[in-house]
Order: structure tokens, then C-alpha cells, then sequence
């Protein structure tokens, strides 16, 4: 099988997939002429040490179904984290956690944390 | 869950007639041909009679049958063999025209030439994935030795020219021929070299007409896998006469063309399965599918919005319905078709591992963004209106759901 049980089940199932209307940070990533395009929504808010937090996160994806699957985890594994925690997070975590990507798809992972960095970034602006 | 197959390009299942044929020469009748002892000449006349219904099939004499792995090494034996040969006749700058939508069978040997100093033309496509003969013959020099223009595309479908181009080759050879003879005794210089014509017919075996004497064809390759027969076996028909040099050493089968111990089971295969390439079922199996295929066309395009269909039906096998979902990249597609027990295959880059959509849909002046979005059906003789009719069920809310989750979508 070309992709991991978890991959597929993201993709069949993808977690926090949609739009937030009046998102506090919005960034996107990838271009269509090379097949993937991939645009993530963050809804921020401050914890008690007045950090920020990522309370409400979405996606929307163009792409193969490993992009999709990258995106689904990628948001669960930032929702309710800080912002730094999620900016460190590296491609080859997001890898692990869906059980590998065959190596052609590699990356797409990085496209998640483009994605993530970018819409953070927008926000500073 | 029943898995529908609708993937006959890329393989066909082995029809239940060929395995019988193949069957006792697994373990019964295992000689090896080359073996004059009475084990070898079994498997030899079972080989013949193969060579045999191949070459009636081609309407050509069993000699001219060259049994190969398959239509990849059947190309590469034909054009870099040629090649060879034209070489080692003295053929100075040897002038090879093929086409842009060709398998990368040819077009990595044709590439390998030019590397080599080989001179090579790529004709372009129509939108519709064919050719126009008259790009052809305007790209024509003198030095023009080798022409190879598949019958078949693959992917789309299209249908090429092929007799047309035979047609041309053959009157352009006449004359080179009639200028020499003509020509002064004393500056005329060597007798000029015939253009040959290869195409690969991988595609076009189980559709189309591929008798050699009517195409005038000189070199033609097959695979058994497409036509209802074994994987790993092929063939290469190469008209008498033809200049052609071995690429692979070592023995003395196929007449020095091709050294390996014969592959009996597969060809007897591929023997049983151009038998049942007849005429007559042929036009049966063309009828069917072509019904098969226009409900599958007609049931999209009325279900689903922005849908582009790139196969020009006029001109291709009743085989192909080659689409682009708009705003839907063709593996993720993929992928949905297949969990819900549909195989089908895209050009999209995602599927194939390299940064490019497919070549052949990037010829045809497909843009970048909506070759990416392609999803191929071909279909075979044991399909069903039953199947086609559940995969024009199943697709709409797969496109819905995949286009609903693109960032770039129009609003609603």
C-alpha cells in the first residue's frame, strides 16, 4: 500500500477542515500549477502566562490525499497549543504521526508548516 | 466490496482462454527450445505456433516475429537497433522524427540518440493528441532514417494517422530511390537509405487495424499484458530487410536479435491472445465498449459542473474517457475512487512522484493547473453497464467533497 492506515484515515476523515470567518491569522501555501495549494486559518487567544495560544484552527487543501492528510494532522496537532510550540514543530513529526509518507511526498509536509508559518506571519504584519 | 476495474490501459486481466493455452507449458511441456531432444521441440512447436498467430495477426511471415519482454524492450530494440545498424552501415548523421506524446519507451531511447549526436525531431501535437500529417512530412530531410509515431496514445487515446504516415513514407522512399537512378553514375554516390516507420501498437492491438502490408509498416512493437494475455512478454515485428543490430548478447535466439532462453509460457500466451483478436470480436468488443464509455462520458458531464473531457472521441479508442475535474487534484481523486472500490489513473504530478503533470496532456496545450486534475478511465471487454453505472453514482459527491475542501474555490 502506497500510504500509511493513518494517512488515509485523515483523508477520508479530515479533522478541522473548513474556513474561520474572522480568523486572526491566515496564511497560505503552494500554487496550483504545481498541484498543491494549502491555506490554513488560526483563531488566537491568550493563556494565563499571556502567551498565545491557537484556539480555533482550520484548512482548506488542493492536493494529493497526502497533503490533505498532512493538513488534518497538522491542525490537530497545533489546536490549543502556543504559538511557539507550534512553529517548532518539524516536517519529520508531522511524518511520524502519520505513520510515514512515501518518500515522493515528503514534501508536502513542509507545505503544512508553510502554511502555518505564513498565516503567522500575516498576522505580525 | 466488489472492486470494478476501469484501468485497462495500464493492464489487462489475462483472459481465461490464454491461461488455459499457457497452462501445460509450466510444468508438463517445460523444455527449452533451444534443446533438440523431444522436451525442447515440444516447447519449439508451441513457440512456432505462437510466432504463427502473431504474424497472421500482423499479416506478416513468422520469421519477421521477434518475441521480446514487452513493448518497453521491443521500442528500444527498434529504434536504438536501427540506429545501431544505420551506424555501422556508414550512415553518417542519421536524422530520427517521433513525437511528443510518445511512451517514455521512446522517448528515453530518442533522447539517448540525440546524446549520442543522433539528430531528432519531436512533432507536436493537435489539441486533440494527434498529429498533423503535414508537420510530418515538412519535418522530412534527406537525412531522415527513422520515423516512430505510436498508434495509440496511452493516456488520452488519440488515435494517430498511421496509415496516412505509411502511405507518405512509402512514396518519399520511392523517390529518393527514382533520383538515384536517375542520377548521374559518376556523382550520385551510395544508394540512399529508405526511411523506416516503427510504431508502437501497444495501445491500438485490441481496437485498431495493425496489418503491416496496409500500414506500411517496417517495425512495429507489442505487449501481451494489454491484450488480455501474460505480463513479460512482447514482440517486435521487423519487415525483411530492415537494418536492425542486437541490444542484448549472449546467445544466438530470434535469429541473434534477441539472446535469452525464450519465455514459452508467455508467448504462448501472447499466441492465445491475439487469436482472439479476430475481426469479428473485435468489432464486437470495439461496439460494447464504446457503448460502455458514452454512458460513462454522458453520465459525468450531465452530474458533475466543470468537467473538461480530453479525449477526442472522434478520434480515439473506444477504450478511453480521459477527463479533468476542475479544482480537484487528480490523486486525491484517485485515492477516493479506489476506497470506494473504483481503479482508475491520473496524470496529475502527485501520482507519479516527479514535479510535472504528465507530458502527453502538457503536449496537447493542456495548462499545468488543469492537467493535474485529470482522472483516466479506460475500459475493457468484461466491463459492465452495472459498473458504470455505480461510478456515475459514486464520483459526484467524491468531486463535491474534494472541490469543497480547495482554498481556491469560486464562491458559493
Amino acid at each position: 500500500m502506497l500510504y500509511s492506515k493513518q494517512v488515509i484515515n485523515h483523508f477520508k476523515k479530515p479533522h478541522n477542515q473548513g474556513s474561520i470567518k474572522n480568523a486572526d491569522a491566515v496564511g497560505e501555501a503552494g500554487n496550483p500549477i504545481c498541484g498543491d495549494v494549502m491555506k490554513m486559518y488560526l483563531k488566537l487567544s491568550k493563556n494565563k502566562k499571556g502567551q498565545d495560544i491557537i484556539k480555533e484552527v482550520k484548512f482548506e487543501t488542493l492536493g494529493c490525499a497526502a497533503a490533505i492528510a498532512v493538513s488534518s494532522i497538522l491542525t490537530d496537532m497545533i489546536k490549543g497549543k502556543t504559538l511557539d510550540y507550534a512553529l517548532k514543530i518539524k516536517k519529520d513529526d508531522i511524518v511520524k504521526d502519520l505513520g510515514g509518507l512515501p518518500p515522493a511526498k515528503i514534501h508536502c509536509s513542509m507545505l503544512g508548516l508553510e502554511a502555518l508559518k505564513t498565516a503567522v506571519d500575516n498576522r505580525n504584519k | 466490496m466488489k472492486h470494478i476495474y476501469f484501468d485497462h490501459s495500464a493492464t489487462t486481466p489475462v483472459d481465461g482462454k490464454v491461461l488455459a493455452a499457457m497452462m501445460p507449458y509450466f510444468s508438463k511441456t517445460y523444455g527449452n527450445p533451444s534443446s533438440i531432444h523431444n522436451f525442447g521441440q515440444n516447447a519449439v512447436m508451441a513457440v512456432d505456433e505462437a510466432r504463427e498467430s502473431v504474424a497472421k495477426f500482423l499479416n506478416c511471415v513468422p520469421e519477421e516475429v521477434i518475441f521480446t519482454s514487452g513493448s518497453t524492450e521491443s521500442d528500444n530494440l527498434a529504434i536504438r537497433g536501427a540506429i545501431k545498424a544505420l551506424l555501422k552501415k556508414g550512415v553518417k548523421k542519421p536524422h530520427v522524427i517521433t513525437t511528443t506524446i510518445e511512451h517514455p519507451a521512446v522517448l528515453e531511447p530518442c533522447a539517448e540518440l540525440q546524446r549520442g549526436g543522433v539528430e531528432v525531431t519531436y512533432l507536436k501535437v493537435k489539441p486533440n493528441g494527434v498529429i498533423a500529417s503535414n508537420d510530418l512530412k515538412k519535418a522530412i530531410k534527406d537525412s531522415t532514417v527513422l520515423i516512430s509515431v505510436m498508434y495509440v496514445n496511452s493516456e488520452v487515446g488519440s488515435i494517430q494517422p498511421i496509415k496516412e504516415i505509411g502511405k507518405m513514407i512509402k512514396k518519399i522512399n520511392e523517390n529518393r530511390f527514382k533520383t538515384w537512378r536517375e542520377a548521374d553514375l559518376k556523382t550520385r554516390g551510395d544508394k540512399p537509405m529508405p526511411i523506416l516507420f516503427h510504431t508502437d501498437a501497444t495501445q491500438a492491438l485490441n481496437f485498431l487495424d495493425c496489418d503491416v502490408q496496409k500500414n506500411n509498416i517496417d517495425l512495429l512493437s507489442m505487449s501481451g499484458h494489454k491484450i488480455y494475455g501474460p505480463k513479460g512478454v512482447g514482440a517486435l515485428f521487423v519487415r525483411t530487410g530492415t537494418p536492425l543490430r542486437a541490444l542484448q548478447l549472449g546467445g544466438h535466439h530470434e535469429n541473434n536479435f534477441r539472446s535469452g532462453t525464450l519465455n514459452v509460457t508467455g508467448i504462448v500466451g501472447l499466441g492465445a491472445a491475439v487469436r482472439e483478436l479476430s475481426r469479428k470480436k473485435v468489432d464486437v468488443n470495439n461496439k460494447k465498449i464504446a457503448r460502455l464509455r458514452d454512458t460513462l462520458v454522458k453520465g459525468i458531464m450531465k452530474n458533475i459542473p466543470d468537467v473538461v473531457l480530453n479525449t477526442d472521441r472522434d478520434n480515439a479508442t473506444p477504450s478511453h474517457a480521459h477527463f479533468s475535474f476542475l479544482g480537484v487534484e487528480g490523486e486525491s481523486a484517485l485515492i477516493s475512487l479506489d476506497l470506494a472500490g473504483i481503479a482508475v489513473s491520473t496524470g496529475s504530478a502527485c501520482a507519479s512522484g516527479s514535479l510535472k503533470p504528465s507530458h502527453v496532456l502538457l503536449a496537447m496545450g493542456i495548462k499545468q493547473e488543469v492537467a493535474h486534475n485529470s482522472i483516466r478511465f479506460t475500459l475493457g471487454k468484461n466491463n459492465t453497464m452495472e459498473e458504470i453505472k455505480k461510478a456515475i453514482k459514486v464520483l459526484p459527491p467524491i468531486i463535491r467533497k474534494l472541490r469543497k475542501m480547495n482554498p481556491l474555490k469560486k464562491a458559493e
